[in-house]
């Protein structure tokens, strides 16, 4: 059981630092490889989750298809290096800022009341209830009991494919060159 | 042992980073990634939950947020391409109106 909390420990610190280094890139393709990163560490803590099959389309999907997404169209645009802020302090960005930082301090202070709860009720028992690795079992509730749902995502995929055809098309109605 | 609350407190911090990116960021493919890294902390949730449950709902659910992901990445760069053609910048402040 402690190898299990080591693992986990092991790919939250991959997926937080990651992640962090995600948001701290300016240029977006160090932030996409980073991001890879961050899902493979993800990938790992499903598979300590009993979750073999989110493990795998975790990686297939997300590391692999959508982040190829993201790429391509990085070195497509060849964006350059973000620039550093640079806008005049007025006093309405002062106020502004203060009132964030005091909105965010209550929210962490929420926060840290909810965990020292949680952590006072000593929740949170990792029962074992039924096996949920099974990808039997995934494909006989998704295509039973979800299978309007299922259906409902071709629909949204289709929407996607002629929004992004539509979007990303030339004004001059050409496909581009 | 490794407990539910371990999870959910992990997957609180990631939304967090993926918020914070999304207010710090001056780069429209960044935030998009921002947002990627908000569902996923999502998605830990709910398979997190879904073993907690003992109930495969949550990675069928997860499924589901991942198609509903790459569509929004399909849109969203998609609209970063016409954005960059038009303004040749990605930076979001540069886009104030609402028309071309």
């Amino acid at each position: 059981m402690s190898g299990d909390l080591a693992l986990f420990y092991l790919f939250a610190a991959l997926a937080v630092g990651a992640s962090l280094l995600v948001i701290g890139q300016r240029h977006p393709i160090y932030s996409v490889l980073l991001l890879i990163a961050s899902f493979g560490a993800l990938a790992g803590l499903y598979v300590l989750l009993d979750a073999p099959f989110a493990a795998a389309i975790q990686i297939v999907v997300y590391a692999g298809a959508i982040m190829v997404l993201f790429l391509f169209v990085v070195m497509l645009l060849n964006v350059p290096r973000e620039e550093p802020v640079d806008r005049e302090q007025t006093p309405e960005l002062h106020r502004a800022r203060w009132f964030g930082a005091a909105l965010a301090g209550v929210l962490l202070v929420e926060l840290g009341w909810v965990l020292a709860r949680a952590a006072a009720a000593g929740t949170g028992t990792p029962a074992r209830v039924g096996d949920v690795s099974s990808v039997r079992l995934i494909g006989r509730v998704l295509f039973r009991e979800y299978a309007f749902a299922f259906e409902l995502t071709s629909v949204l995929i289709v929407v996607a494919m002629i929004g992004a055809v539509l979007l990303a098309r030339r004004a001059d109605g050409s496909a581009g060159e | 042992m490794v407990t539910l609350n371990h999870y959910l407190v992990l997957a609180a911090i990631l939304f967090a980073i993926g918020t914070g990116g999304v207010f710090l960021r001056r780069n429209v493919i960044t935030i998009l990634l921002a947002i990627e890294i908000m569902m996923n902390a999502v998605n830990l949730t709910f398979v997190a939950y879904g073993r907690h449950l003992g109930a495969v709902d949550g990675q069928i659910i997860m499924f589901f947020v991942m198609t509903v992901a790459a569509a929004e990445a399909a849109v969203g760069l998609a609209i970063a391409i016409a954005m960059f053609r038009h303004r040749d910048t990605l930076d979001p402040d540069a886009f104030r109106t609402l028309r071309w």
